[in-house]
């Protein structure tokens, strides 16, 4: 019953990956990509290290694993975040059939910074 | 019951090594440097999973330090990436 178990949440969180996997070679755009990647990626390594710590049912190892589904979930969304604010700014391009841009004439190159709205005040 | 060490070498590891292999295709083929960050994020994503697998595959659990370890290296790694391409770009 445990090897069954263990055995659905290993396949689960591969097929995950493979998603992750399919989307990064498909998607047409490097932010569609750090998207994809970041939850497909994330949410699969927390499936299958579910399935770690069903089989073995110890509580170190417990421990360890939620240490580390922990520290992806956290950390995951902040890398993605980074390398999307430096392709911004190198000037990556978007996809040609993206709808609106909301960032478009809100990059400062002298200043180097985003402003996030046209009447907040820099300070 | 079902034996898990066949499914696992037959059905989880290879969905796995698939996912290698279609991340490091783009690795190969991303047009600019910040697809090539994205990818090695998720090839050492990727990596984690694979080390978990091979834990249960092998019943040894030494391996799950070296796992954390890695996420640790990895976010390092992308966040020294993204910091050096946005200071390139700056200029």
């Amino acid at each position: 019953m445990i090897d069954l178990i263990t055995l659905f949440f290993l396949f689960s969180g591969s097929l995950l990956i493979l998603i992750a996997g399919i989307g990064i070679l498909r998607m047409p755009d490097v932010f569609m990509r750090a998207s994809a990647v970041t939850k497909a990626g994330t949410v699969g390594v927390g499936l299958i290290l579910t399935g770690f710590i069903i089989y073995y049912l110890d509580f170190e190892l417990s421990a360890r694993s939620l240490a580390i589904v922990l520290f992806i979930a956290i950390t995951s969304p902040v890398g993605a975040h980074m390398i999307g604010r430096a392709a911004y700014i190198m000037g990556d391009k978007l996809w040609e059939a993206t709808v609106r841009d909301d960032l478009k004439g809100k990059f400062d190159p002298e200043k180097h910074e985003i402003k996030s709205n046209e009447n907040e005040d820099q300070s | 019951m079902i034996d898990l060490d066949f499914w696992i070498s037959f059905l989880i590891m290879p969905i796995l090594g698939i996912s290698v292999i279609l991340v490091f295709m783009r690795f190969l083929i991303g047009p600019s440097i910040s697809d090539r960050v994205v990818s090695l994020d998720l090839l050492v994503t990727v990596g984690i999973g694979l080390i978990i697998t091979y834990c249960i595959l092998v019943k040894e659990t030494v391996f799950i330090d070296f796992a954390l370890i890695l996420a640790l290296l990895g976010f390092l790694s992308t966040v020294a990436f993204a910091y050096y391409i946005e200071k390139k770009g700056e200029k």
